[in-house]
């Protein structure tokens, strides 16, 4: 499979044996299942899984709402979490993996000992999907036993998009596993998440996610994938309360 | 401002069906119309590049350009005023009304204007101003503020603005917008006739020549500075770039960023004012360059707002704009591009929503001509109000609690045991198979538009430790 985009200047010279799994907050309380099925994918694909359980969450909440020392305190304790190891960084989330990748360096520039290591865990971070396809150069052959999935639709999300460049490996991996994808009309117009915006701007992040959910609708897919599972919670959310059939589902879930 | 709270404007807009046609139908056409645009230029990500970089140079040697460009523009006959604040720049042009002795004035399209409230000003001396920017007619006929730097008019559909210029300028009434404009056009032929003074914008001046570049797309802008006795342009002292090779560049990427054109259909340059033995051109030639707080970020982490070259392309491509207009920003710059603007050079106080009226979805970053981060500053704004505990109480008290828990895996656990524990009592009381439909406050703006999900059974930690033992 092609290469996506990337931040990494030095990719591994060879596949990791090994990697550390940053599964966020969110999965970790709400969506076990896509952690879950993230690490069988890795499994599968001959990827050990170390997973440190101290690992909390990485502060972006704190760091969007401008809160920076308390965005700080958090960013030193997971890299705290993820420097004992020198495995690469796999987190089934652009926009944690952003705030690991992009964040976090700026974040701690100032700090003589935290800005280096915030570098080097940055250097060797990367969103699952991104990981498949750059690193591990998943193909077609790996994902032909995934099939069996209702028609899906893609969200590209923001973070993952824009802040990471990840565009292709999503729809990639899609489209090695054979599932049938319908084509999302507005799909880079953000969902309207945006953390707490949704909560303290709730009739503006409403509005959004109404536009995206009207789409969804008429994309005539039963499944929306995507590779974040706040803005599938987002989503799925509005779903639940129009009472719609479609579900919401992770990328890892779909390959699994 | 008035006293209405941005959360009410708002809500004003989110209610109001006419101005989401109106939206949709022009943010959308003029996104298009950047795409192709950008698709038929030429390697178009380095001259954005280069657009960036001229644009980052010269704000890096403002007072250098600005120097320059002043002595350039005297030699060519041209007069030069500096401006601290909007007062000083009124003051400015309300003297120089007097001086020419002017009753009437037409008016070309400029942000800086609007910054100084200046219509209002020549007002209350009983002096007449004709807008002459269709889009600005309108919304002076209308009595509002532009909601879109490029496209003043943007939250009127062509019905209203028919209905509203057929009763203001007693013109036949027709929804046919080349039909109005014709009608429209007849008026202004009369009023560039007549006006003793034109006053424009400036889109950008070049340092090395003192010329002054005027953009636009009706004539207007060529009619008011030279048609009249006077010509008075206003500029923000940001507005310089220092040669007409890097005015080349840049106006290659404006157009295109505005309105999807390859080069807007009037570009003027406009070197001192008219010069023996020239038989068209103004008598006199005033630049005022007002600062209006744009020196107070210069040297900054918000100067990089200063490279905008006010495209309006930020506001066509934000998903919060698309849905709330302009006016909700309650500010003269609005969309992502004043949301770092208004806060940035008029003070964080009262203005500490506008930064958090952002999802960060990178949108406007992605489509600015010059790449300016403007989700960054956004941030950065965001942790300035948080510093001055402007902040709302909750958040102010919730985050150093959730930071001390989040630096605590233990406690961390065992408070997302908590909260699934407290999710499912509520949940179970509100019968939805698991799921919330009403979070109490601070939380309940969730719930006014989607239901949260039940909390897992067994978290990700406890699946992964028995999968492994």
């Amino acid at each position: 499979m092609a290469q996506s985009s990337s931040h990494h200047s030095a990719k591994p010279a060879e596949k990791p044996k090994s990697v550390q799994l940053f599964v966020t907050c969110m999965i970790e309380a709400i969506r076990p299942e896509v952690g879950m099925a993230v690490v069988r994918v890795l499994k599968r694909l001959g990827v050990q899984i170390e997973f440190p359980t101290d690992q909390t969450c990485c502060g972006q909440p704190a760091f969007n709402a401008g809160a920076v020392p308390d965005a700080r305190a958090m960013a030193r304790h997971t890299l705290d979490v993820l420097s004992r190891s020198a495995s690469p960084i796999v987190t089934p989330s652009g926009s944690c993996a952003d705030m690991l990748v992009h964040q976090y360096p700026a974040l701690l520039a100032g700090d003589a000992h935290y800005g280096p290591l915030a570098e080097q865990i940055a250097a060797r971070t990367y969103e699952f999907s991104q990981f498949l396809v750059d690193v591990l150069g998943v193909t077609e052959a790996d994902l032909a036993q995934t099939q069996g999935h209702e028609s899906v639709t893609y969200h590209p999300s923001c973070h993952l998009s824009r802040g990471l460049k990840v565009t292709e490996a999503p729809s990639q991996l899609l489209a090695a596993t054979g599932v049938e994808t319908h084509a999302l009309n507005g799909a880079n117009e953000c969902c309207g998440f945006g953390g707490l915006f949704a909560v303290k701007m709730s009739d503006i992040s409403g509005a959004m996610l109404n536009r995206k959910l009207d789409n969804i609708e008429a994309s005539g897919a039963k499944i929306v994938v995507g590779c974040d599972v706040s803005c599938l919670l987002h989503m799925g959310g509005g779903l639940h309360r129009r009472g719609s059939a479609i579900t919401t589902k992770h990328i890892a879930e779909i390959i699994s | 401002m008035t006293n209405v709270t941005f959360y009410e404007r708002v809500e004003d807009a989110l209610n109001n069906e006419q101005l989401h046609v109106a939206l949709n139908r022009t943010t959308a056409r003029l996104g298009g119309l950047r795409t192709t645009a950008f698709a038929s230029l030429p390697e178009a990500e380095a001259v954005r590049d280069r657009a960036r970089m001229i644009r980052a140079h010269t704000i890096s040697k403002l007072a250098d350009y600005l120097e320059q460009f002043a002595a350039n523009l005297e030699q060519c006959g041209g007069y030069v005023h500096f401006a601290a604040d909007a007062a000083e720049a009124n003051q400015i042009v309300l003297a120089l009304a007097k001086q020419y002795q002017v009753k009437t004035v037409v008016k070309g399209k400029s942000m800086v204007s609007e910054e100084m409230h200046l219509n209002h000003e020549f007002e209350h001396l009983g002096i007449t101003v004709w807008e002459s920017d269709l889009g600005e007619r309108i919304v002076q006929e209308a009595g509002e503020m532009p909601s879109h730097i490029i496209a003043p008019a943007i939250h009127y559909t062509r019905e209203q603005v028919g209905d509203l210029l057929h009763k203001k300028l007693n013109i036949p009434l027709s929804h046919d917008p080349a039909v109005i404009v014709g009608h429209v056009r007849e008026k202004l032929r009369q009023e560039f006739l007549v006006a003793d003074m034109g006053i424009t914008g400036v889109n950008f001046a070049v340092a090395e020549t003192g010329t002054i570049a005027l953009v636009e797309n009706e004539g207007n802008g060529r009619l008011t500075s030279t048609a009249p006795r006077v010509h008075v342009a206003l500029m923000g002292i940001e507005r310089i770039v220092p040669t007409l090779d890097d005015l080349s560049v840049v106006l290659q990427v404006l157009a295109r960023s505005a309105t999807g054109q390859k080069l807007s259909v009037y570009t003027n340059l406009l070197t001192g004012p008219r010069r023996s033995p020239e038989a068209d051109g103004p008598e006199a030639l005033h630049v005022v360059i007002v600062d209006n707080g744009r020196s107070k970020v210069l040297g900054t982490e918000l100067a990089e707002i200063l490279y905008c070259i006010r495209c309006g392309a930020c506001l066509n491509a934000c998903p919060v704009y698309q849905q709330i207009g302009g006016h909700a920003y309650g500010s003269v710059y609005p969309g992502p591009v004043g949301a770092v603007l208004t806060p940035g050079l008029k003070g964080i106080e009262p203005w500490a929503d506008l930064p958090h009226a952002s999802s960060l979805c990178g949108a406007c970053k992605e489509v600015c001509p010059v790449r300016i981060d403007i989700p960054r500053m956004l941030l950065k704004l965001r942790e300035e109000g948080h510093e001055k505990g402007l902040a709302p109480a909750w958040v102010k008290m919730g985050l150093p609690v959730y930071r001390f828990v989040a630096t605590k895996p233990a406690l961390f656990k065992w408070a997302i045991k908590l909260s699934g524990m407290g999710a499912r009592l509520l949940a179970s009381a509100q019968g939805k198979g698991g799921w919330l439909t009403k979070l109490p406050p601070p939380l309940s703006g969730w719930t006014q538009h989607r239901d949260f999900p039940p909390f897992a059974a067994k978290s990700f930690s406890q699946q992964f430790k028995e999968m492994s033992e």
